[in-house]
């Protein structure tokens, strides 16, 4: 299919030409003379990992920064452009990775905002702005309910708004910036159907992304972006994911986790009859019982929103629990403070690294010290000790590569990659006994993600005890060692690695029995 | 005919839906038609008195609801509404002019809104500072120019609404306002309207709730903003020159005696709605209104305990509401772009 495609599509006009752009920011130049063609009807990847400056040229496409260098032609005419108004009117729309929509607002309101029709004095039409969405859903084959709210759709849903957004105001040549990273893998195949359907009808994509498999399996051809230059073209026919990321990195990368067999020891976690609620009261942690040993990998596979986020926060005492017990190392942690657990030897890697993992307006080295700033030598009788709290800082930068112009600069200026290395390096640098990860490579870059997974996979052979909870498949596959299957609050199947196959844990999550 | 069921079951799960207010509605209601019934002139007076007392709480409150809805957090109306005050009755004092004062008095409050629109938006300070800033400056202000001894000329007298103010309770209740007031009841219906069936409405929502949303698809967030706290400005100016060209007739030191700051709990019990906050506002007006009456009838209670009654209710509004509704999300965030 992508063969005939690509033919088809190299006789197609050329509908959008980027020459030579360049942005500098304070202290990175963000894009280094790029050149980017874009033909009508063609899946164009634009593959880099964070910080390569994909964002940055896609930002100048549509109209929020101005390029301080290079021009940018649309459908065979020179343009400038000074705001998304000017980008939109071209026929230029952008899926933002944050989704840009109005969580109390309808799908219509959110369709129309900005370019609404509109009776005498600002009257606006609702049903008439309703029958608008649902015509464009059928059009393109985009089903949606116009009235419901954004806040009660599922992320794939919303997805589709952003894209009904843009095709409302004629947009014929979509931008999607990382648009998988928020899906579950059944929503991104949806995804990747509604882009083909699309570009049948004449549309022309840039897809921004940084995984590998994606872009072999739906792009045209691929644009790899990598320290704001672009330093490659390729076509899917010809290459691979290795040859790929090692255009994206600047060397080779081991996609596959190098490890030995595991030496599993003597029981570090056991939960039994686990029973939690969400923040709307609803059960959602239903009778789960499972066990971690020291020196193994537990790998919690399931599709996200089954209660892996109230199950992982209960275990981590940051919510409370309805009934069940945890006992860690020996010890009953069932009604623990979240320091208490801390003090039993456990390492968090928590879901959200923005909102559990650290403080943004903190520096690295004190987010670094966030776990034990209150014993020797960080602080001494409740004073800090400043320069142990440096020395820590630029030490563990070093060890864990952290990306950083000084242990200075605040959590939240680092890229999500140099975040997520922050945590690991702070909840590594100390002995532990238990290692609960919850998804702790989603949305980083692939040199990030290899250099945390033989992170995890070292603490093992150290003796760690690891639960290893996420919705990447591909993850749990390559580093666990027993995989727990969790659907609708429970674990409803644990095989040993060598029998769980893709296709019989997918089925699991999925809520068949296997 | 399908239609028309679904409307009908509409509203009948509109009223199960919303059963306390309803249930609210039906013992108001009742109990005000058993109070007329016993006794017409008291209750009428009572109601009348509540109606003109919500007035500055309710365009206090209209304020402050344009403000947050488009994400600009209004704490410094109790200002706005004193400053206006004072210009009104200046503006009153030196042409003798009341309509000129009114439109003064709105000015005024529009200007301290473009102030304020200027420190939240444009300088992106702290917005309760930029608020606590112009309730310091009011005090100041007031205090220093206010000379004793000054009087006005003349005050807004109530106008009859025709054949309406004949209606027996409803009548003298609601048709027999002075302009003020008429034009309070008005800016409710106003701008509930503007805000949830125009354009407008929906792109000042929008930059409420999430302004990059509204600014990626070409929306201006500071000049909705900027619009919206100068606007409101000119609805809390109006409600300063309430208090000396209709309410009191002259200025006094401090006179909005916490007005300002009512408005803003009358905003947050009724939900940031128009519609909910002036239900509030005639609570609260009638937590005036009845102190005053229970003052004639020299019912033996401290007058300090019947004065402080709106204040207690405002604690027990913030108390029981303030974690149950949900302000506009990006109320009190100055907006940076990019």
């Amino acid at each position: 299919m992508n063969k005939n495609n690509t033919q088809r599509v190299d006789e197609a006009p050329i509908v959008l030409e980027a020459r030579g752009i360049t942005k500098q920011f304070p202290g990175v130049l963000a894009n280094d003379r790029i050149d980017l063609t874009l033909r009508k009807g063609e899946i164009l990847a634009l593959l880099g990992e964070n910080g390569a400056g994909k964002s940055t040229l896609m930002n100048i496409l549509y109209g929020l920064y101005r390029p301080d260098a290079g021009e940018i032609w649309i459908k065979g005419e020179k343009v400038t452009l000074h705001s998304p108004g000017d980008a939109i009117e071209r026929g230029i729309g952008m899926v933002h990775q944050h989704f840009q929509l109005v969580p109390v607002m309808t799908v219509a309101e959110n369709v129309i905002l900005g370019a609404e029709v509109t009776r005498t004095g600002g009257y606006i039409d609702k049903r008439a702005a309703n029958r608008r969405v649902h015509e464009l859903s059928e059009q393109y084959g985009l089903e949606i309910d116009p009235t419901v709210e954004v806040d009660d759709l599922p992320v794939g849903l919303q997805q589709r708004v952003e894209i009904i957004k843009a095709l409302y105001r004629h947009a014929d040549i979509l931008i999607l910036d990382e648009p998988t990273a928020v899906l579950t893998p059944q929503e991104s195949n949806e995804l990747f159907r509604i882009m083909h359907d699309l570009t049948e009808k004449g549309v022309s994509i840039i897809f921004i992304t940084h995984k590998l498999k994606e872009v072999l399996a739906v792009a045209d051809r691929i644009v790899v972006l990598r320290g704001g230059r672009s330093v490659g073209a390729a076509l899917p026919a010809e290459s691979t994911e290795a040859s790929l990321a090692e255009l994206m990195v600047g060397r080779k990368v081991i996609l596959q986790v190098d490890k030995d067999e595991a030496h599993p020891g003597k029981k570090v976690l056991e939960i039994k009859n686990l029973k939690v609620l969400d923040d709307r009261k609803q059960l959602v942690v239903k009778d789960l019982s499972l066990e971690v040993h020291a020196g193994e990998i537990l790998g919690v596979a399931g599709v996200q929103g089954n209660g892996q986020r109230e199950f992982v926060e209960a275990l981590t005492g940051l919510r409370s629990i309805v009934s069940g017990n945890i006992e860690i190392a020996g010890e009953d942690s069932t009604q623990f403070t979240p320091r208490a657990i801390t003090e039993l030897d456990v390492a968090h890697i928590p879901e959200d690294r923005e909102k559990h993992g650290l403080v943004m307006p903190y520096s690295i080295a004190d987010n670094m010290v966030l776990n034990r700033y209150y014993h020797k030598p960080f602080s001494n009788n409740a004073i800090l000790n400043r320069q142990a709290i440096a020395e820590n800082g630029t030490e563990l930068v070093k060890k864990f590569d952290v990306r950083t112009p000084s242990i200075y600069t605040h959590a939240g200026n680092l890229s999500g990659g140099n975040k997520q290395k922050v945590i690991v390096a702070r909840e590594f640098s100390r002995p532990v006994k238990l290692l609960i990860a919850n998804q702790p490579t989603r949305g980083i870059d692939v040199g990030s993600i290899e250099f945390i997974h033989n992170q995890i996979v070292a603490q093992r052979d150290a003796g760690v005890a690891v639960l290893l909870v996420s919705a990447e498949l591909d993850e749990i596959l390559s580093l666990a060692d027993r995989v727990a299957v969790m659907f609708d609050g429970h674990i409803v199947k644990t095989l040993p690695i060598e029998e769980a196959t893709r296709e019989r844990v997918g089925l699991l999550m999925a809520g068949s029995e296997a | 005919m399908e239609l028309t069921a679904s409307r009908r079951n509409g509203s009948i799960s509109w009223l199960v839906k919303n059963k306390w207010l309803t249930l609210i509605a039906i013992i108001v209601t009742g109990s005000i038609i058993f109070a007329y019934a016993t006794n017409d002139v008291v209750t009428i007076a009572v109601l009348a008195r509540t109606i003109r007392e919500s007035t500055p709480l309710i365009l206090g409150a209209l304020c402050g609801l344009l403000g947050e809805r488009s994400g600009v957090v209004n704490i410094g109306i109790e200002g706005q509404m004193l400053i206006a005050a004072f210009i009104a009755f200046l503006a009153n004092v030196y042409t003798g002019n009341l309509v000129l004062a009114i439109i003064i008095g709105a000015l005024a409050g529009a200007l301290l809104g473009a102030f304020l629109a200027f420190m939240a938006v444009t300088l992106k300070m702290d917005q309760i500072i930029g608020g606590t800033i112009i309730n310091i400056l009011a005090v100041g202000l007031t205090g220093y120019f206010y000379v004793a001894g000054l009087t006005t000329r003349g005050k807004l007298q109530p106008i009859s609404l025709g054949p309406l103010a004949d209606i027996p309770l409803i009548g003298p209740v609601l048709f027999k306002n002075p302009p003020i007031t008429y034009l309070a009841i008005i800016l409710v219906f106003v701008v509930h309207y503007v805000l949830f069936y125009t354009r407008w409405g929906l792109r000042t929502r929008a930059v409420g709730e999430h302004p990059s949303a509204a600014d990626t698809v070409g929306i201006n967030v500071y000049k909705v903003r900027y619009i919206n706290v100068i606007l409101g400005g000119a609805i809390a100016g109006l409600g300063g020159a309430y208090l000396t060209l209709e309410g009191v007739g002259s200025f006094e030191r401090m006179m909005t005696n916490g007005r300002g700051f009512l408005a803003l709990a009358i905003l947050i019990f009724g939900k940031w709605t128009p519609f909910g906050a002036w239900g509030a506002a005639l609570l609260f007006g009638f937590t005036y209104a009845l102190q005053t009456q229970l003052q004639f009838w020299g019912v033996n209670l401290p007058p300090q305990f019947i004065g402080s009654m709106p204040y207690i209710l405002t604690i027990l509004v913030l108390a029981g509401f303030v974690g149950r509704s949900r302000a506009p999300a990006a109320s009190g965030v100055p907006y940076e772009k990019g």
